[in-house]
């Protein structure tokens, strides 16, 4: 881990702003990402900023019916809310599915929009990669690559992002709020926030550089049963082979996302709407343009089998 | 002393103290966070160094140039020892590649530096700026591969890995119910809690390292064998062990490096070795393919039965020889197993728990319930009827010491409601969940190493036993002090135990499931000596006297052994030529039940039970626990397992333990374990073989055969993972 | 109950009504004592840092490089080396130990983070001659064996009965609106967090189990 400074900042303006003043430096909440990172030295920060005391770390309840999470809420907060779990099931038992009881009490809802992959190749910086070090190639896509994304990578990357929180969110059309080191504020949809990788796969997200996540807003409950199913190698504690959350309505019609296939939580309206006709057209049309390594192209039929459990159970 | 006969009757058949449940006397100290290990060892050197060690980036070839300036500038860096300028350390009985040293690099993550700094942030950050460049070479990496130019290996005893008896390939032919199967095992790692870890200091010319290690004598040999000094010159200590599995068998990286850190630094060194470097610098269980051939009468009577291994390694010579188990299992006159071992330039593959037999296990007691599917058989009454009898299946002169794997079979069985198991695979679904039954034999060998310990008597009456015997979580500390107050006739808690240092008698040290029986057995010889000097001094013939409650009886006389003093004695149990006439082994029936989720293929173990053969279990309470957790490594090993070997670069991609999978307490159901109340003579005075390897032989087959009980889909390459039988589940509507 | 759960769970609840000027003043305290590096070569001398926090009851203040970890500072300059570092990096559960009354992972967190904080670890719960009862039962059902994640073990034990308590969700929830119990699957499911290669699992759910019910 490099050497580097320390501060706190009081609010996010200047949490952002101090970011931007100084090349390298990074926000870090509750580190639980960022510190795995720089132990390995793929993360390289020079200046930490950190925003624990910025005071985000309450949920209230917005005007349209909805919630307005904190940036610096914990995922065990989150998840334990009355109101979430009553009306955005599918959120908690997401973010109960992810990590562990001690990291979902130190990471937050900020900072788990932006895990970073799990790769194995990302994390060995004796091998190439693109994400990385950009134009170095990519050792996963002829490699081991059985726990990597199967649509919407690249030439360059076919990492996935690998949380589960943001799955649910998705599905829940979660609104993403900024402010950049300028001061203004922005409202990104969750649906754009992670960037696919294409040529570029060292871009995440579409945040600017100081741009600091202050909360993300949920719109008012879809109401239907919300379902989570992360299907992995054992049983808890373990990145998922493929996820699905959804929300379905008593009449079958719904909303649908899928981790562990993509760069982000994988979520079509077009797939959406063929809920009603079941899993393997939903899959299909979710899936059309899949690339699949031999490794991982079990993942399509495993995301049809794992949602179609889910319909199954909806009906029952 | 030497055992030199079947054992009679004697104190441990009236015991109090040995086999009897007790609360590991050490266990005060693991909870709350008091028992020291290797890395924590602050009071033992003043003025600790922290040493990062550097691994390669690649898996074969030739260091090019390694920039060490940047490195050597950086802050609070006292020393860096480098492998362009440091040749190649010696080599020892244990290891194959060098540990350290020379430009030549032998697998990914081999030792090439260790960067010594005042702080441990500082080392790893000025490890960072150290620029290797490599020549690389092409290395073989791909067992399928590599296995055609591979041959016979050499066994643990020196022998070739093979045996014949009979005509296997004419009673194969000729039999009315055959099984051919292949199955893979992976590569695995140890995974132990605790990594490689040592403190090293040297006095002048003597070196004391502060480890974590199974064997301290041959660590302090092989030590002085690496240095190139005197083995006089060496101490090792090391008495708490966060787990070790046959990863810490041997010297490895984290001991040589603190030493040539602590050498080149001038002052002590602590190196723990960072876990992302474990998977590759330090050893693994080899990845198998496995060959077993089954013939049967109708009647289920095995007539033929092979067993072929192929594995590789770094010498192209030690393997992993999945057949171990295979002679020794079951009848049948016409016999063939060879274990095959190529040359393969991955990592150093090396023991862990049950080499061999666990990943063994895993082939032929699959292939047993595909030959009882074949023949219409309930699984454990083709076991049963195909058990050995009094002498060794595939050595006819070889006695059979005492074996009831029957026993274990059947109480398993009841045990279990096995009765309920519907023997149609794929015959049971609710709702989501198919569910199923499967079992499986065990069959592990109770070997005995020669072991010495030392025990004090205070004026008081106090006990203290000294014996650089290990405790790597197996549970030594309490039976050796039940072992001692046993034969001294002293309550448990007058008996205090110091393991681990090489300062102190050379034990068996703790591998092969070796370590209970024989350490045990030391102490016991031991305590005959000082119950000897005992009775000189103050005037009674000890071997004639019981002793008591602090007290010795004879002829209605009674001594109070404090009464004599401060006094101390050595001694060792060895083993005379009576046992190479035995197979000494230990036997298990393993049960399992699974749900399989009919949509994804997901696996639950519901229920697991081993009814285990080991002669006196001398302290129930964590003989079980021994047990209990190699089922879990076992069920691990079924279910998920898998170092992932990438081919075109020679390395484990998986190398850390987010990658690597082992199981979670969710994964694990409650657990059953039962010892049936059986006495082996032939082992040693105390009866009681080890537990430890045998729990790891044949869950991992039950809970395979539970599988395929509960889909009917026979997957034969491990880990049994959900994406080698997804298309082969349930259509789903 | 749920209402009532949820606050105390709430992420250094305590902070969450003056956060505004305390937070100002924490903030300037725990500047760096170094200027920012002017350079990207990346490893200047170390920047120190004097921290501030409460461990096992009793304050301690110590400098430490910034890149120093909660579980470094225990292990190796408070030396309370009961927190084990065993991948040390959050995919083990062995530093596990408790943070205002949270438990977190503890070599995932720098020290310069925890600045006030009230830290418990494995050797504040009991010592060998007057255990916690978490730390007696694990002794009583042998709920270890090598005995190295034992104390984050016991730790997450401990704090997952009080998670139940609480009523904070798991994976295992069925009913996410109903109370919580300690059911032998939930406490399996919030315990795998814990890594015991050793493979106690059996025992330490029996030794949970006892605490739960006592």
């Amino acid at each position: 881990m490099r050497s580097f400074t320390y501060e706190r900042a009081a609010s996010p303006a200047d949490a952002a702003r101090a970011v931007a003043a100084t090349q390298g430096a990074k926000f870090i909440a509750g580190g639980t990402n960022l510190l795995d990172l720089m132990k390995l030295e793929i993360e390289r920060p020079t200046h930490l900023v950190d925003v624990q005391d910025l005071g985000l770390d309450a949920i209230e309840e917005t005007e349209e019916g909805g919630l307005r999470i904190g940036t610096l809420v914990s995922n065990t907060a989150l998840s334990a809310h009355p109101k979430v779990r009553r009306d955005y099931a599918v959120l908690t038992r997401a973010i109960q599915a992810g990590a562990s009881g001690q990291l979902r009490n130190k990471a937050t809802t900020g900072g788990n929009m932006l895990q970073r992959t799990r790769c194995s190749y990302f994390y060995d910086t004796n091998m190439p990669c693109n994400k990385r070090k950009p134009g170095d190639g990519c050792a996963a896509i002829r490699g081991s690559s059985r726990q990597l994304g199967v649509i919407g990578t690249s030439d360059s990357c076919i990492a996935t992002y690998p949380g589960d929180m943001a799955v649910a969110m998705r599905v829940l059309d979660a609104v993403v709020e900024t402010v950049k080191p300028d001061g203004t504020a922005r409202s990104i949809p969750s649906a754009e926030f992670h960037r696919l990788w294409g040529d570029t796969p060292h871009v995440e997200t579409v945040l600017e550089p100081g741009e600091i996540i202050t909360h993300v807003r949920l719109p008012a409950p879809l109401g239907g049963r919300h379902f989570y199913s992360k299907v992995r190698d054992r049983r808890s504690y373990a990145f998922a082979l493929v996820s699905v959350a959804a929300v379905i309505q008593s009449d079958g019609t719904g909303q649908v996302a899928f981790g562990g296939v993509a760069p982000r939580p994988w979520r079509l309206p077009e797939a959406d709407a063929q809920l009603r006709n079941g899993a393997a057209a939903v899959v299909r049309t979710a899936f059309a343009d899949a690339r699949p390594t031999e490794d991982n192209k079990f993942k399509i039929p495993l995301a049809e089998r794992t949602l179609a459990g889910i319909l199954a159970e909806a009906k029952g | 002393m030497e055992f030199n006969a079947p054992a009679g009757e004697n104190l441990f058949d009236r015991s109090k103290v040995v086999g009897k449940s007790t609360r590991r006397i050490d266990g005060p100290l693991k909870v709350s966070g008091r028992a020291p290990y290797a890395a924590e060892r602050h009071d033992v050197a003043a003025n600790q160094a922290y040493g990062w060690i550097v691994g390669a980036g690649i898996a074969k070839g030739r260091i090019r140039s390694m920039n060490l300036d940047e490195a050597r500038k950086a802050p609070g860096v006292i020393a860096i020892v480098a492998a362009t300028e440091h040749n190649a350390v010696g080599s020892s009985d244990w290891n194959i590649a060098p540990l350290f040293g020379g430009r030549d690099i032998a697998h990914y993550h081999q030792a090439i530096a260790v960067v010594v700094a005042e702080t441990f942030e500082q080392a790893r950050a000025a490890a960072g700026l150290i620029r290797t460049s490599y020549d690389s070479a092409d290395g073989r990496f791909d067992l399928e591969t590599a296995k055609e130019k591979s041959k016979v290996g050499t066994g643990f005893s020196g022998d070739k890995s093979e045996s014949t008896l009979g005509d296997f390939d004419s009673a194969y032919g000729s039999a009315a119910a055959t099984v051919d199967a292949t199955y893979t095992t992976p590569d695995e790692s140890h995974a132990m809690m605790e990594p490689m870890a040592s403190i090293a200091a040297w006095e002048g010319d003597r070196l004391t390292v502060w480890t974590s290690n199974q064997m301290i004598a041959w660590g302090k040999k092989a030590l002085a064998s690496i240095l190139k000094i005197d083995e006089d010159k060496v101490r090792v200590d090391s008495p708490y062990i966060g787990g070790g599995f046959g990863g810490k068998l041997f010297v490895r990286a984290d001991a040589v490096m603190a030493a040539l850190g602590a050498k080149a630094a001038g002052r002590p060194v602590k190196v723990v070795m960072q876990r992302p470097l474990m998977f590759n610098n330090a050893t693994h269980r080899h990845a198998t393919i496995q060959r077993v051939r089954l013939g049967a009468d109708q009647d289920g009577r095995i007539t033929a039965i092979a067993h072929e291994c192929w594995s590789g390694n770094l010498d192209g010579e030690s393997g992993e020889d999945g057949t171990l188990q295979t002679p020794k299992l079951y009848t049948g006159a016409n016999r063939l197993t060879r274990s095959f071992v190529a040359e393969l330039d991955l990592p150093e593959g090396n023991a862990m728990r049950a080499p061999g037999e666990a990943v063994g296990h895993l082939a032929l007691e699959v292939a047993m319930d595909e030959l009882a599917e074949k023949l219409g058989m309930d699984p454990v009454e083709l076991r049963v009827l195909n058990d050995a009898k009094d002498t060794v299946p595939a050595d006819p002169d070889t006695k059979i010491s005492d074996r009831n794997l029957v026993r274990c079979l059947r109480e398993g069985a009841e045990r279990f409601g096995w009765s309920k198991r519907n023997p149609q695979a794929g015959g049971n679904r609710r709702g989501r969940w198919l569910t199923g039954m499967g079992c499986a034999a065990g069959y592990r060998a109770g070997p005995t190493e020669k072991s010495a310990a030392r025990v004090r008597m205070d004026a008081d009456g106090g006990f203290t036993v000294e014996t650089d015997m290990t405790d790597i979580g197996t549970g030594s500390y309490t039976i050796i002090a039940q072992t001692a107050a046993e034969t001294m006739g002293v309550p448990l808690e007058r008996v205090n135990v110091e393991l681990g240092d090489s300062a102190f008698p050379a034990s068996s040290g703790s591998g092969g499931q070796w370590g209970a029986a024989s350490s045990t057995a030391g102490v016991y010889a031991a305590c005959v000596n000082l119950r000897r000097a005992i009775g000189e001094k103050l005037g009674f013939d000890a071997d004639a006297a019981t002793f008591e409650d602090g007290k010795a009886n004879l002829n209605g006389e009674s001594w109070e052994i404090a009464d004599a003093g401060a006094l101390s004695a050595d001694g060792e149990m060895t083993y005379g030529d009576f046992k190479d006439g035995y197979d000494v082994g230990t036997y298990a029936g393993h049960f399992a039940e699974v749900k399989v989720d009919a949509f994804t293929g997901e696996t639950h173990i519901t229920r697991m039970l081993s009814v285990c053969d080991a002669g006196r279990i001398l302290n129930p309470l964590s003989a079980r626990s021994q047990v209990i957790g190699a089922m879990v490594m076992s069920a691990g090993a079924t279910l998920m397992e898998d170092l992932h070997v990438d081919k075109r670069f020679g390395f484990f991609a998986n190398h850390d333990l987010a990658g690597y999978e082992v199981p979670v307490h969710a994964d694990i159901p409650h657990q059953e374990c039962v010892f049936l109340d059986t006495l082996d003579p032939i082992i040693s005075p105390m009866k009681a073989k080890g537990v430890g390897e045998l729990g790891i032989c044949g869950p991992g087959a039950a809970v395979a055969n539970a599988i395929y009980n509960a889909t009917g889909i026979r997957v034969r390459d491990y880990p049994l993972t959900l994406d080698k039988y997804l298309d082969r589940l349930p259509a789903i509507a | 109950m749920p209402d009532d759960g949820y606050l105390n769970v709430s992420r250094r609840g305590v902070l969450a009504g003056g956060v505004g000027s305390a937070a100002l003043a924490q903030a300037s305290i725990l500047r760096a004592q170094q200027p920012m590096p002017g350079s990207q070569s990346g490893n200047e001398g170390p920047s120190t840092m004097r921290i501030r926090m409460t461990v096992n009851g009793t304050p301690q203040e110590v400098d430490l490089d910034t890149r120093t970890t909660l579980l470094d500072t225990l292990r190796e300059h408070l030396k309370l080396t009961g927190t084990k570092k065993g991948c040390d990096h959050g995919q083990c559960g062995a530093c596990t130990v408790m943070v205002n009354g949270q438990r977190i992972n503890s070599c995932l967190s720098l020290a310069v983070q925890h600045e006030g904080d009230e830290v418990t670890t494995i050797e504040g719960l009991g010592t060998p001659d007057d255990l916690h009862p978490m730390q007696d039962a694990f002794v009583e059902h042998d709920g270890y064996q090598c005995g190295y994640c034992t104390p984050g073990q016991i730790c997450s034990a401990v704090a997952v009965l009080e998670e139940i308590r609480s009523g904070i969700p798991s994976h295992v929830t069925d009913d996410l609106t109903g109370p919580m119990r300690p059911t032998e699957m939930e406490m399996r499911e919030r315990m795998s967090g814990n890594i015991c290669r050793c493979g106690a699992y059996s025992n330490i759910a029996e030794a949970m189990a006892q605490v739960a019910e006592a």
